[in-house]
């Protein structure tokens, strides 16, 4: 299991078309099971609508948690993701 | 004559048939159903064909519209597939054998009460996008297929609100306007309405009645009105505002890229005045050189307590790298007098614009400045920057501000973090003292920037919130305009520019007045930017010029 925090950036924070993007992403890691936490509330990364029900907005921490697969280089991918876009 | 207020949501004025969106109906039905394995089946297969559906319309839309409107129906298609979504209606279906239309509708009012009850405008206008996904899919089932318009003439759309697909699938060439009952400035209706150019009026509620179909209507986006059977003066009235709008649009077109230069060859700067970064888009697209004020006040009014480094930091970033290579001057906080800010806890005073307020303020409260310092100089790594003081009466205030600047510069050398070397200061001329002192304070800075709202106020001892003082408020004034004259001479002696930012720069009755007194750039709100550049470019200077400076320096002036 490997995990890492993410401070969204982005002005709009996880909002729809951020979160179709997140969870296409996320899509492509077909060996690792990704969540998304925020809070107390933990939710399966590739569930587009539980994704967007976290409300995600700027200056919020989430924290990425992955199991299963190439963990490291899946979290260094994703991390490079999130800065890139989010 | 029916008039209807609702609210714009996108400019233009049209005129045409009022029509009724027909939007095909279905009952629900709910029943159990015996063999629940080929009910869900029956369910699959329809989401199949909806996903399907929706990657046609973002074709379509990415044709039509960009990349932006696209990207919509794609979040739809992973809606639509959405493992939490399916796991409900599959629930639904295999465990209370409910048929798919039922447990479609219930799955839907779920997600759609979900995103209904966040706290937060944007997903809560995200509960339409649900139920139009299952809308989708439910007409499936039903087996309904999409409808257009049916009418021979363009008309004016009414509807109680348009979903996305169904806003896409309409045909163009027929809409002339929308109008609905429901909405807000960010439903979709409103979004593909300013993509598309035409005018949009949300939120008229019932008063849209069905039995206005057929009937003449013009509707105003700017002013949000829909008049059903118009009289001839509205009539004759708004057609010549449609007149003027469209006017302006082709002069937007064609002065594009075009300088600001006289017919002799003078050239100025048309920068604009914003109070957000995302204001940097209408900059843009409205061809401003620059920023002439960023007010950076915004950032102090939308927080609850004082705004971090970091954050101000990420606004100017944006705001500043969204520029590219072109300027952009941040004014420094200037709250007080007209704006007041709770946390700050300025203790009430009789005269606020007297009072304590700007870079009064921030000389005073050492902290709150250096935050913002060094916000600043961190961004302007990222663009090209300039720096003004408001405020300011006296040179020792420039050279503490100045002095603080050099602080943050070494601290973040050492702590090696890039900023840019040659970012401008300037200060903001909008006190008689600093007009007046202005041969003295040109030495300390790179540039000014006249104020002329305040200049004017503080000029003639008229409070700009006082609206009884009629005649004696005017901003024309052959004072204000002798002040800005000798502003502008004090700068050039010392080889420094001089711009305006106050509201005066857009007025077309002083452009004249301004090239003959030598303003180097003029900072006016981005909409301003094209006429004034029209002006401009139909100006001879040196026609003017003499007769200009005689009536304003010259004895026999007829002030």
């Amino acid at each position: 299991m490997k995990e890492f925090e993410f401070v969204v950036t982005d002005p709009v924070g996880i909002h729809a078309r951020p979160a179709g993007n997140l969870v296409r992403e996320i899509k492509k890691y077909v060996d690792s099971k990704i969540t998304l936490t925020k809070g107390e509330k933990t939710v399966d990364a590739l569930r587009l609508m539980a994704v967007m029900g976290l409300g995600v907005k700027q200056g919020d921490t989430v924290t990425f948690r992955i199991e299963g697969g190439d963990e490291e280089a899946v979290a260094a991918d994703l991390e490079a993701y999130l800065k890139e876009n989010l | 004559m029916i008039s209807i207020q609702g609210k714009g949501v996108s400019n233009g004025v049209a005129s045409g048939p009022l029509y009724f969106y027909q939007r095909a109906t279905t009952t629900l039905r709910r029943y159990t159903v015996e063999d629940t394995e080929s009910e869900w089946q029956r369910f699959k297969d329809a989401q199949q064909k909806c996903i399907e559906q929706l990657g046609e319309l973002a074709e379509k839309a990415r044709k039509e519209a960009g990349d932006d409107a696209a990207m919509l129906f794609e979040t739809h298609q992973l809606m639509a597939e959405d493992l939490d979504y399916e796991d409900a209606i599959q629930a639904s279906i295999m465990e209370e054998a409910n048929n798919a239309e039922a447990a479609v509708t219930d799955t839907a009012a779920t997600f759609a009460d979900m995103f209904a009850s966040m706290d937060d405008a944007y997903m809560q206008a995200r509960a339409a996008d649900v139920k139009d996904v299952s809308s989708r899919i439910l007409n499936i089932l039903y087996g309904v297929v999409q409808g257009g318009i049916d009418s021979d003439v363009p008309v004016i759309l009414a509807a109680d609100d348009l979903a996305p697909s169904e806003t896409i699938q309409l045909d163009k060439t027929k809409i002339l306007a929308f109008v609905t009952e429901g909405g807000s400035s960010s439903s979709h209706t409103a979004i593909l309405a300013r993509t598309m150019g035409i005018p949009a009026i949300v939120g008229v509620g019932d008063q849209i009645k069905k039995e206005y179909e057929g009937r003449p209507t013009i509707v105003d986006g700017s002013t949000g009105q829909v008049y059903v059977d118009p009289d001839e003066d509205t009539t004759t009235y708004l057609m010549e505002k449609r007149r003027k709008l469209i006017e302006y649009q082709q002069m937007l077109e064609e002065l594009k890229g075009k300088e600001n230069i006289t017919l002799d060859g003078h050239e100025i700067r048309v920068y604009c005045n914003i109070g957000s970064p995302e204001d940097v888009h209408s900059v843009l697209s409205n061809d401003g050189g620059g920023v002439g004020l960023f007010r950076s006040e915004f950032l102090y009014l939308n927080c609850d307590d004082y705004p971090d480094e970091e954050y101000q930091f990420e606004a100017y970033k944006q705001a500043l790298s969204e520029m590219g290579n072109r300027e952009v001057i941040i004014r420094t906080l200037d709250i007080g007098a007209d704006k007041q800010i709770e946390y700050f806890d300025l203790p009430h005073e009789e005269n606020p614009a007297l009072g304590n307020r700007a870079l009064r303020i921030c000389l005073n409260r050492p902290e709150i400045f250096r935050t913002q310092l060094r916000a600043l100089f961190r961004a302007s790594a990222y663009g090209h920057l300039g720096i003004m003081f408001p405020m300011v009466t006296s040179v020792w205030e420039v050279r503490e501000a100045k002095k603080m600047c050099e602080q943050v510069k070494n601290e973040l050398k050492e702590e090696g973090i890039p900023y840019d070397e040659h970012v401008q200061i300037g200060i903001m001329v909008e006190t008689p003292a600093a007009a007046v002192m202005s041969d003295r304070l040109a030495k300390e800075v790179d540039f000014f920037s006249c104020g002329t709202n305040d200049l004017t106020q503080y000029t003639l001892a008229c409070d700009r919130q006082n609206n009884d003082l009629g005649r004696f408020f005017d901003p024309h004034h052959p004072a204000v305009l002798r002040l800005l004259k000798m502003v502008c001479d004090n700068a050039h002696k010392n080889g420094i520019w001089v711009g305006i930012c106050g509201e005066l720069g857009a007025d077309l009755d002083l452009t004249e007045t301004f090239l003959s007194i030598g303003i180097d750039e003029l900072s006016v709100s981005p909409r301003s930017v094209l006429p004034l550049r029209k002006k401009i470019r139909e100006t001879t200077l040196s026609e003017v010029k003499e007769a200009i400076l005689e009536d304003l320096m010259g004895e026999g002036s007829q002030f």
